[in-house]
C-alpha cells in the first residue's frame, strides 16, 4: 500500500546566496517524506541538517532543483499558504513565560483567525484536542513559564498540530532536553505521526532514540551524501559507520549506537547463561578494549564464563581467575593488559 | 488550590477600574492648579454654562482642558510605543528613551527650534512652526529606529542591544549640544524648557490635532495585536504563524516612531512612563497576551500620566514641578522592583 506523499525533493541544491556569491551546501538531495511517518535527519554538526530544514520550511530559497509540497512546487507558497501546510518547532525554548498553555497553543490558530486573532468555539475545541493529544490538556490554565522544558516542547508541538498542517518540521526540538523527556518528546512525535496522520521530519543528535522510534532515517554523511531509508536497512548496509566522519567514534552495528573507539580490540570467548548478561559483559570488556565472541572454536582465546552478576571466571591458559562483581572483573582486566 | 479568572475577564475588569481611575484623575486635574475654581463652576464651565468669572472659563478651556487631554493621550501613546518596543526586541527593559528614540526625536526638535533661532518658541509654537518641529520629530525617531532595527539584525543580545541604544542615544545628545552651543539665548532657553517636560504644550486650537495624530497612531499599534502576540514566540515562529515579518517590524517601527515623535515634538522628551507602564499592566493582568495587555496598558498609561501631571501641578501658585522631575520618582522603583522579582515574575521566564 502507498501512502500519501506529502514532500517531495529532486536533486535538490541547499546552500545560501548572498549577492552573487552561493554558497552551497548540498547539490542534489532526493527523498521522500509520506504521511503516518517519522522521519529523523541525522548527521554531524555543520553537515547541513538546519540548511536543509530551512529550505523546506521556505525561510530560505532552494538553490536549484525541484521541492514539491502535496504536489505543489513550495516555493509558489506564500507565507499564509505556508503557514497551514508547515508546522515549526525549533530548538530555542520560547520566552512566552506570561501566556498560559492555552493562549499558547491557541497561536497555532492564527493562520485560520480573524484580524485580532479572536478563538471560535471551534477553534477552542481544536486546541483542546491538541493538548489532549500531546498529553497537557490538565496544565491548560497554567502559565507557561511553570512548565519544564520538555513540556514546553511538547506545548510547541500542540501548536504544531493546531495549524493542521500535514507536514510538521522540528529543527532539534530535544537538544535541551533531559533523558525522560527526550524520550517522551520522540515517543510522542512517533505516535502522533501515525494517530494524527502527519508526515514528521525531525533533525536530532540522539541517535539511540532515532533508531528506536524513527520510521525513516535520513543520514546527511561527511561526503556531502544523504542517505535515505528504513533505520534497519540502512544499520545493517553499514550507511551509519563514519557518519560523523573520521573522528574516534564508531558505530556498533549490533548495539545501535556510537562509542569511543578503544584501539585495536582482543578477541574474548564470552559466555553467558542469558542475553542481558551477555549484553553487560559485552559492555565491561568493550571498555577495556576486549571483544567478546560467543561461539569461537580458538581454545587460545581468553574465556569469560558468567553465571551471574556474582559470579564471574575468567581462563586464560592456567589456573581460571574468580570474581565476584563487574568492578573486580574489570579492575583486574585493567591490569591484564598493561 | 488557586482559582484563576479567564484572562479575558480579568481584561476587562481592570479595563473598568482603570477606566474608572481615568476619570477621576481627570475630573482632579480639572480641579487642580494655581487658580481655585470651585468645582461647581468648573462643570458648569465644562457644559458651556456662564460662570461666575470669565478668567476662570479662559482658564479652563484654554489651560486645564488641553492639559488634561494632552498628559491622558500621551500617557497612552508612550506605554503603547513602550509596549511594543518590549515586544518586538523582545527585551522588557527596552522603551523609547533608552533605545534613544526620544533623543532622536529631540534631535528634530532642537534642530527645528534652535535653527529657528528662538521663533519656534515651545507651547507657542506658529502653525507652520508646529508642523515643522512634529516632522523634524518624526524623522529623528524614525531615523534613530531605523538605525536600532538595523543593529538588531546584527547584535543577537538583547542588552548589547540596549547599550547599542543608549550610545545612540549619548551621540544624538552630543549633536543637540552642539546646536545649543550655536544657538540664540532664546532658542536655548525655550529648548531647555522644552526639554523639562510639559503636558501643557497643546493650546486648545492645536488640541484637534494633537488628538488626532496619537489617536492614529494607537489605532495603529491597536491594529498590530495579533501579529504582536505571534512575536512574542520569536521571529521564526511568527513567520510560520503567517505573519510577514518584515512588514510587520516596518509597522512597528512606523507606529512606535510616530507616537513618541508626536509626543516629543509638543511635550518634550518624557522618560519612564513607556518603559515601567507596561509592566505595571501585564503585572495587574498577569498576562502577556496584547489582546487585553495592549488596551489595559493604554488606560493605565493615561493614568500614570494624569497622575504625574496632578502632582507637577501641586506646588499651586508658585508654579508647576518640571514633568520629568516626576516621572522617574513613579517608574523607576516599578522597573527595580520588576528586575530584582524578575524570576517569581511569570512573563520574564
Amino acid at each position: 500500500m502507498e501512502m500519501r506523499v506529502v514532500l517531495e525533493g529532486k536533486q535538490l541544491a541547499t546552500g545560501y546566496r548572498k549577492g552573487k556569491r552561493t554558497a552551497v551546501v548540498h547539490r542534489s538531495l532526493d527523498f521522500i517524506l509520506r504521511v503516518g511517518e517519522l522521519v529523523c535527519l541525522l548527521g554531524g554538526n555543520g553537515a547541513g541538517k538546519s540548511t536543509l530544514l530551512r529550505t523546506l520550511a521556505g525561510v530560505q530559497p532552494a538553490l536549484g532543483g525541484g521541492l514539491e509540497l502535496q504536489g505543489r512546487p513550495l516555493a509558489s507558497y506564500s507565507v499564509r499558504e505556508r503557514s497551514t501546510a508547515i508546522g515549526l518547532v525549533l530548538t530555542e525554548r520560547v520566552q512566552a513565560g506570561g501566556l498560559t498553555v492555552f493562549e499558547l497553543a491557541a497561536l497555532g490558530r492564527q493562520p485560520y483567525t480573524g484580524y485580532f486573532g479572536r478563538l471560535t468555539r471551534q477553534d477552542r475545541e481544536r486546541v483542546r484536542q491538541a493538548l489532549e493529544a500531546v498529553g497537557m490538556a490538565e496544565k491548560a490554565t497554567s502559565y507557561v513559564a511553570e512548565l519544564s522544558d520538555g513540556e514546553r516542547q511538547k506545548v510547541m508541538i500542540a501548536k504544531a498540530l493546531v495549524q493542521e498542517s500535514p507536514l510538521i518540521l522540528l529543527d532539534e526540538p530535544t537538544a535541551f532536553l533531559d533523558v525522560t523527556s527526550r524520550i517522551e518528546v520522540m515517543a510522542l512525535l512517533h505516535r502522533l505521526a501515525g494517530e494524527e496522520g502527519k508526515a514528521i521530519l525531525m533533525s536530532t543528535h540522539d541517535v539511540e532514540q532515532a533508531l528506536a522510534l524513527a520510521d525513516d532515517l535520513w543520514l546527511m554523511r561527511p561526503d556531502g551524501a544523504m542517505l535515505c531509508g528504513a533505520t534497519e536497512d540502512l544499520v545493517l548496509s553499514g550507511g551509519l559507520d563514519g557518519l560523523f566522519g573520521t573522528s574516534p567514534v564508531d558505530f556498533d552495528r549490533m548495539r545501535g549506537s556510537y562509542s569511543a573507539r578503544n584501539g585495536q580490540l582482543r578477541p574474548v570467548r564470552l559466555m553467558a547463561t542469558d542475553d542481558v548478561l551477555h549484553h553487560w559483559a559485552q559492555n565491561a570488556l568493550m571498555r577495556q578494549g576486549y571483544y567478546g565472541v560467543a561461539d569461537s572454536s580458538d581454545v587460545t582465546l581468553p574465556l569469560l564464563a558468567i553465571e551471574s552478576p556474582q559470579n564471574l571466571t575468567w581462563t586464560c591458559g592456567g589456573e581460571p581467575h574468580r570474581f565476584h562483581s563487574f568492578a573486580e572483573l574489570s579492575a583486574a582486566l585493567r591490569i591484564f593488559l598493561e | 488550590m488557586k482559582t484563576k479568572m479567564p484572562e479575558s475577564h480579568k481584561g476587562f475588569l481592570w479595563a473598568g477600574v482603570l477606566s474608572v481611575l481615568t476619570i477621576l484623575l481627570v475630573a482632579a486635574n480639572l480641579l487642580a492648579g494655581s487658580v481655585d475654581i470651585p468645582a461647581a463652576e468648573v462643570w458648569r464651565i465644562l457644559f458651556g454654562q456662564p460662570a461666575g468669572n470669565d478668567a476662570w472659563t479662559f482658564i479652563v478651556w484654554e489651560s486645564r482642558l488641553p492639559l488634561c487631554m494632552t498628559a491622558l493621550l500621551c500617557g497612552a501613546a508612550l506605554a503603547s510605543s513602550g509596549l511594543m518596543l518590549q515586544t518586538s526586541f523582545s527585551n522588557p527593559l527596552a522603551d523609547p528613551s533608552i533605545l534613544g528614540i526620544s533623543s532622536g526625536a529631540s534631535l528634530g526638535v532642537a534642530l527645528v527650534m534652535l535653527a529657528g533661532g528662538g521663533t519656534v518658541a515651545a507651547g507657542a509654537f506658529s502653525f507652520s512652526g508646529f508642523f515643522a518641529a512634529v516632522s523634524g520629530a518624526l524623522a529623528g525617531a524614525l531615523l534613530v529606529m531605523g538605525i536600532i532595527l538595523g543593529l538588531s539584525a546584527m547584535i543577537r543580545s538583547n542588552v548589547m542591544l540596549l547599550i547599542a541604544g543608549i550610545m545612540i542615544g549619548y551621540v544624538v545628545s552630543s549633536a543637540i549640544s552642539l546646536l545649543n552651543f550655536f544657538a540664540t539665548a532664546e532658542g536655548v532657553h525655550s529648548y531647555m524648557i522644552w526639554g523639562m517636560g510639559n503636558f501643557g504644550g497643546v493650546s486648545l486650537a492645536q488640541l484637534p490635532w494633537f488628538a488626532g495624530m496619537a489617536v492614529a497612531g494607537l489605532l495603529l499599534s491597536v491594529s498590530l495585536v495579533k501579529p504582536l502576540n505571534a512575536l512574542l514566540l520569536g521571529e521564526r515562529y511568527a513567520e510560520n504563524l503567517g505573519v510577514n515579518v518584515r512588514r510587520v517590524r516596518g509597522l512597528l517601527l512606523l507606529a512606535t516612531g510616530w507616537l513618541t515623535a508626536v509626543v516629543t515634538a509638543f511635550c518634550g522628551p518624557v522618560a519612564f512612563i513607556g518603559l515601567a507602564v507596561p509592566h505595571v499592566a501585564r503585572l495587574l493582568l498577569g498576562t502577556s497576551n496584547h489582546n487585553s495587555l495592549l488596551p489595559v496598558t493604554m488606560l493605565c498609561g493615561a493614568a500614570v500620566a494624569l497622575l504625574c501631571n496632578l502632582i507637577c501641578l501641586l506646588p499651586g501658585e508658585w508654579g508647576m514641578i518640571p514633568l520629568n522631575a516626576v516621572t522617574p520618582v513613579l517608574g523607576a522603583p516599578v522597573i527595580v522592583y520588576v528586575i530584582v522579582r524578575q524570576r517569581r515574575i511569570k512573563y520574564f521566564n
